[in-house]
């Protein structure tokens, strides 16, 4: 079997060879303006193919599995660090990469815990998990002090039972609702202590009947058309969600708030797999990526911020100067960051996960 | 000698696409879960005597610690065997129709079933989601017909999951059926009619038998893949939807633990396998009787 495999991974080497230089890059979903793919091919000259994911999940699987075939993939810190322990990535030869100054040292000292020395991996975007909400129908239904920018929002489920009538999403990630809801009860969001974790199923099993749909992309729709008017999910995503709204001028008015009790922070990473068919190339699109006018329109258009210093210069305005994208000092304190958990509580977070989802 | 190939083909065939991805699976599922590429360990690099003896059940002991997999087990053994009834219940009429109908019809007709195929199935399922939803066609014509005045909540719950189940696999109901039917001799009805039976009883009496084999097989081919399915739980069905299918991913792509998952899926085989053995068995014993 392995030497089949080998024989048919040589005339895969043998095919590529014969045509141009090829680099194959995995990223999540709706996460690059794909005119940045067009720009690295004509500047390089190397063949671009681009595939995407929604799910750190899938791409771990595939990472574990071996083989992949691909030379760049994204993976969040957490499960980063577990696939760096895991032996699945190369170390960057920094002197391929000329434009490593360009990053940001704020964010790579926080990158720092996932990767030790970021010897693995340089920083694509980061963001928080927080709550997006339609202020017009949630003001009407709680009041014009409704806690838009709380986890009393989500978590109190006296408000949440008013909220039921116009409809909540949460995401379907259990490792970033149940730091969420374990900060709301002023516990160590990243506790592995399955016992303190566990008190965060009675948070859920209060306020699970008014919760339509747990969903990691669906919200994202779903707010935008005014058929939900609370999600929690990730920065980017509800402000896609708010610019599609005003784009259509249908009288949706999404506002997205990092949760002042505490919001988590979290960074997808550019990696190059351990056995990628063409590390060259991946150096030479992670080296394009690093270039601060490159990563400026990525985050542009995206509406995530990023860990490159060189490029804040030349983001928007309406990126750079929005504290929901680039947080402001003060809020930036607050964040705080997950570590993975190991086997055996990863395993408890699952099943309680599965028990606050479907009652079993 | 050509004896002999004849049998070896369909054997290599059951070895190379059946019993070897089996023992594959079964040995992961003796394993335990390591954080490396692959993520279990031993693996045929240890050697072979230490990569046996590190081999045993502790994950198939581990699956009766915890409710949820026989639950699941069930749930999933429940929806595909309603599902496979009422399959059978919408195939069978169909089957029947086209079998009866003018021998020019059927050609086309056969196309007709045939043709959603040429659809991706998952494109197939993701209209489902756009005719279910709250918003969806079904309940903007319910509305409008005056039928209801409230929206029907059906995507995101388990009659979503029957409607697609059998929305999908109705052509692997259809066309054994139908193969069945086609055959029938026409004669042996009016033999039945003019023996005294009304259609009906002829029906129940002669038709019915006749096309046993068609339904059988038709019945394994819905109910085998339901019992496994995933992609249509997870578009059409609710959090409330448990199936081992997606119990099986989670173990899987959540846990990371490839020797749970594993044994979950050895065992979900042998829920299928030993009723087919035990149906052939049967067939087999029936056969020689009647022989």
């Amino acid at each position: 079997m392995k030497q089949l495999m080998l024989s048919s991974a040589a005339i895969a080497v043998l095919a590529t060879a014969a045509t141009s230089e090829e680099v194959r890059v995995y990223n999540w979903s709706d996460y690059i303006d794909e005119a940045l793919l067009d720009k690295f091919e004509a500047e390089t000259g190397i063949d671009l193919i681009y595939d995407v994911f929604d799910s750190n999940e899938v791409l771990e699987t595939k990472m574990l599995a071996g083989g992949s075939g691909y030379d760049v993939v994204v993976p969040s810190g957490t499960f980063l660090q577990r696939q760096i322990s895991a032996g699945a990535f190369q170390k960057l030869d920094p002197a391929k990469l000329s434009n490593k100054g360009n990053l940001w040292d704020v964010i790579e000292k926080r990158t720092a815990q996932y990767d030790p020395d970021n010897a693995y991996s340089i920083n694509y975007m980061w963001g928080t998990t927080g709550i997006g909400a339609d202020a017009n129908k949630v003001t009407a239904l709680l009041g014009d002090d409704a806690p838009l920018g709380s986890l009393e929002l989500i978590f109190n489920p006296d408000n949440m039972a008013k909220l039921a009538e116009c409809g909540v999403h949460v995401l379907d990630a259990p490792a970033e609702m149940i730091p969420a809801a374990l900060k709301y009860l002023g516990e160590d969001p990243d506790s592995r202590d399955p016992e303190v974790i566990a008190k965060a199923e009675a948070v859920f099993t209060a306020v699970r009947p008014y919760i339509q749909k747990f969903h990691s992309s669906e919200y994202i729709n779903a707010l935008a058309n005014g058929d939900i008017c609370v999600a929690f999910g990730w920065s980017g995503d509800i402000l896609q969600a708010r610019d599609r709204a005003a784009e259509a001028e249908n009288g949706v008015d999404i506002v997205y708030n990092a949760p002042s009790e505490g919001a988590l922070m979290w960074f997808d990473q550019m990696a190059i797999p351990v056995d990628a068919p063409n590390p060259d190339a991946a150096h030479k699109f992670l080296n394009f990526i690093l270039d601060a006018q490159n990563m400026a329109d990525a985050s542009n258009y995206v509406y995530y911020a990023n860990g490159n210093k060189a490029s804040q210069p030349l983001l928007l305005e309406d990126v750079i100067g929005d504290p929901a994208i680039y947080p402001d000092a003060a809020t930036l304190e607050n964040l705080y960051t997950t570590t993975p958990y190991p086997a055996k509580v990863q395993r408890v977070v699952t099943r309680l996960w599965t028990k606050i989802k479907s009652g079993t | 000698m050509q004896r002999f190939a004849l049998i070896f083909v369909p054997y290599l065939w059951l070895l190379a696409l059946f019993l070897v991805p089996f023992l594959i699976v079964f040995k992961i599922s003796l394993s335990d879960v390591a954080l490396a590429i692959p993520p279990y360990t031993p693996t045929l690099k240890d050697g072979v005597g230490p990569f046996i003896a590190a081999l045993d059940f502790e994950n198939f002991a581990f699956l009766t610690s915890d409710d949820l997999y026989w639950k699941a087990y069930l749930s999933s053994l429940r929806i595909a065997l309603f599902s496979t009834l009422m399959t059978l219940m919408v195939g069978y009429p169909i089957a029947y129709g086209m079998a009866r109908a003018p021998e020019e019809w059927r050609p086309t007709l056969m196309m007709l079933v045939i043709l959603p195929f040429w659809t991706s199935f998952l494109i197939r399922v993701y209209a489902w989601m756009g005719i279910l939803s709250q918003e969806g066609f079904l309940n903007q014509f319910l509305l409008w017909s005056g039928l209801i005045s409230e929206p029907l909540t059906i995507l995101n719950t388990t009659t979503a999951v029957y409607i697609g189940i059998v929305y999908t696999y109705v052509p692997f109901m259809i066309l054994p059926i139908y193969a069945a039917l086609e055959r029938l001799d026409g004669s042996l009805i009016e033999a039945a009619e003019d023996l005294g039976c009304s259609r009906l009883k002829a029906f129940w009496l002669v038709t019915v038998p006749l096309s046993k084999n068609g339904i059988i097989a038709g019945s394994f081919l819905v109910f085998i893949p339901a019992l496994g399915e995933f992609v249509i739980p997870s578009l059409l069905g609710g959090s409330g939807t448990l199936m081992i299918g997606k119990v099986l991913w989670e173990e899987f792509f959540n846990n990371r633990d490839w020797p749970v998952a594993s044994a979950v899926a050895v065992i979900l085989l042998l829920i299928l396998i030993v009723p087919i053995i035990l149906f052939q068995r049967n067939q087999q014993r029936q056969a020689e009787a009647e022989g």
